[in-house]
């Protein structure tokens, strides 16, 4: 039994064809889909930046604003993927049977999870792209190198879209889906050295989040990128999140499979 | 090829349930070849084994002579699926559900878009080309997703209860495109609740009850293999029953009325009149429902 939740699935190009059914949807309703992206970064800046930055001043010699800039963005990649592949993936499968409508055609149910996992990875993307214009206005990114936040949002998103593909492989409910949201998402949003320096954490606390708080990873390497301040840790972030996404990119194809398959 | 689809000993099980126990079918090319029987029966149990969406528990199954275990994807490229429950892509119009779905099959744009104007108008849905999905009637969208089922232009066609719900106009139509598919040569595998619809359409069909099948046949067979030819009618009087019982003529009671199965109605129905004082008499031929009923009990399946 478990050794068939971590088999290797089979999987082909046609996981393209339910990605791309996923992004004609989101183009069809491009203009609601649009102004989030832009309005959140205006409202955590002004909010955290200028209003928490004005009293906090400096993070060792890095502005306030430009510390939590690159947070705001690891935030983002978390929720727009966490969020599709939980409640977005949830109303597909369940509400609007368009897994089953799929699985009817030579695409295999492996193959449709596969490109939802892909379509959520690619929201943080698209999200990420729209969000940097703002951050670059504001001035608090560095530039060229902040556009590495783009490719790096693929995959950062494809980690929080396994883990959410998970959630909803095993959820009963819509409603369950809310306990994740709530016991893990907003945790990590605190406590992943996002609007605070992991380090004034207790050592054990930080242990913690360093193991298994996926977001600390993605922060610390947003945050390398955007003050273009490379250090060889974040190659072990980068392991991390390599490894986690794949183990967790089978678990979730075989989760699902086992829920849909009776 | 001598067979579509061959089944030899099937089972399938939920936990301790058996919802399939034990069936063998035979489907040959360019028949209709329907499945009737009682809510729960296990037809779209059935269905689902046989377009690879359910893996079977036992026995042995083939399609086009592939296991689809092991060859979904090359089965699922040949057959086109009407499923019970509709599920159609509410994020999309009538004309782009069937392009989005002729894509899962890789079939490319230019030719799915040309076949989607041509499904729609043998669908009679070109009106409704550009409508959202939620925007059509019941009986539109059984239609639609009879369309769909076409994209790939399936050899084998599996409908689940294709006209559920459907207005006497609707399952005409669709009667009409089942029977013109047909003669098309392709194979069609349905289920069905309605007798009538089993009669028109069906060149062969089994009857299944609590997952198995009791019996198999044209609709003409079974109904003189298990009925007879004709049914004789009468009001459930205890004047025209005791009569009945004093000539030695076996009957069923359904309710109001008193039922004769026999070979020879207008004798029946002249004794009936005759000797019993029968206020009404209605003599019938039997029907593929009688057979039904017969077989399956009259109770209410769950
Ligand atoms: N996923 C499942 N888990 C457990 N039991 C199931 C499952 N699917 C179907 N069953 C059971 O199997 C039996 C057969 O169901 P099936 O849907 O095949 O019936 P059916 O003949 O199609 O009925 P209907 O005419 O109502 O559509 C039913 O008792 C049903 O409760
Ligand atoms: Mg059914």
């Amino acid at each position: 039994m478990i050794q068939d939740l971590f088999a290797i699935p089979r999987l082909s190009g046609n996981a393209w064809t339910v990605w791309k059914r996923n992004l004609d949807v989101f183009q069809k309703t491009w203009r609601v889909n649009l102004v989030p992206p832009f309005i959140e970064p205006f409202l955590y800046l002004i909010a955290l930046g200028f209003g928490l930055g004005g009293f906090v001043g400096y993070i060792g010699d890095v502005p306030y604003i430009d510390f939590i800039a690159p947070a705001i963005v690891a935030v983002s990649i978390m929720n727009s993927a966490f969020f599709e592949c939980t409640y977005g993936s949830y109303v597909r499968m369940y509400y609007g049977k368009t897994f089953d409508a799929i699985i009817a055609t030579p695409v295999s149910i492996e193959e449709v999870i596969a490109g939802e996992l892909l379509w959520g990875a690619t929201r943080s993307m698209i999200y990420t792209s729209l969000m940097l214009p703002v951050l670059i206005l504001f001035g608090v990114v560095n530039v060229p190198t902040s556009l590495l936040l783009i490719p790096f949002a693929f995959l950062g998103g494809l980690l929080f879209a396994c883990i959410a593909m998970c959630f909803t492989a095993v959820t009963p409910s819509i409603d369950a889906l809310n306990y994740p949201s709530f016991l893990f998402i907003t945790p990590m949003l605190l406590f992943s050295g996002t609007f605070f320096p992991i380090t004034v954490l207790p050592p054990a606390l930080q242990a913690f989040a360093f193991a298994v708080l996926p977001l600390t990873h993605v922060v610390s390497i947003c945050r390398g990128i955007t003050l273009t301040l490379f250090t060889p840790f974040m190659l072990l972030d980068l392991a991390w999140i390599a490894i986690v996404t794949t183990v967790l990119f089978i678990l979730a194809i075989n989760l699902m499979k086992r829920r849909l398959v009776v | 090829m001598e067979t579509v689809i061959e089944a030899s000993n099937l089972v399938k099980q939920f936990g301790s349930f058996r919802a399939v126990d034990t069936i063998n079918f035979s489907v040959r090319p360019g028949e209709v070849f329907g499945f009737l029987g009682p809510n729960g029966a296990g037809k779209t149990t059935t269905m689902k084994m046989i377009q690879c969406a359910s893996p079977r528990t036992s026995g042995s199954l083939s399609v086009f002579g592939l296991d689809p275990g092991t060859h979904s994807h090359e089965i699922k490229a040949m057959i086109g699926v009407v499923p019970q429950e509709t599920n159609l892509d509410t994020e999309f119009s009538t004309i782009e559900n069937l392009i989005v779905y002729s894509r899962y099959f890789g079939i490319p744009k230019e030719v799915a878009e040309e076949r989607a104007e041509k499904l729609l108008d043998f669908v009679q849905l070109t009106e409704k080309r550009d409508v959202n999905i939620e925007k059509l009637s019941g009986g539109m969208k059984r239609r639609l997703i009879l369309a769909r089922a076409l994209v790939n232009q399936p050899k084998l066609l599996i409908l689940d209860e294709p006209t559920i719900g459907l207005d006497p106009q609707a399952r005409h139509l669709i009667w009409e495109k089942l029977k013109l598919l047909r003669s098309l040569g392709n194979t069609i595998v349905l289920t069905t609740h309605y007798l009538e619809e089993a009669e028109r359409l069906c060149d062969r069909l089994v009857i299944m009850n609590n997952g198995t099948i009791l019996v198999e046949g044209s609709p003409a067979e079974l109904v003189r293999d298990h009925v007879g030819s004709g049914i004789v009618e009468a009001e459930h009087s205890p004047e025209v029953v005791e009569c009945l019982s004093h000539m030695g003529i076996s009957y069923e009671v359904t309710g109001d009325i008193v039922q004769v199965v026999t070979d020879n109605p207008r004798l029946v129905a002249q004794e009936l009149l005759r000797k019993c004082d029968a206020k009404q008499v209605l003599t019938r031929a039997a029907t593929l429902e009688d057979v039904f009923l017969k077989l399956t009990g009259r109770g209410l399946k769950e």
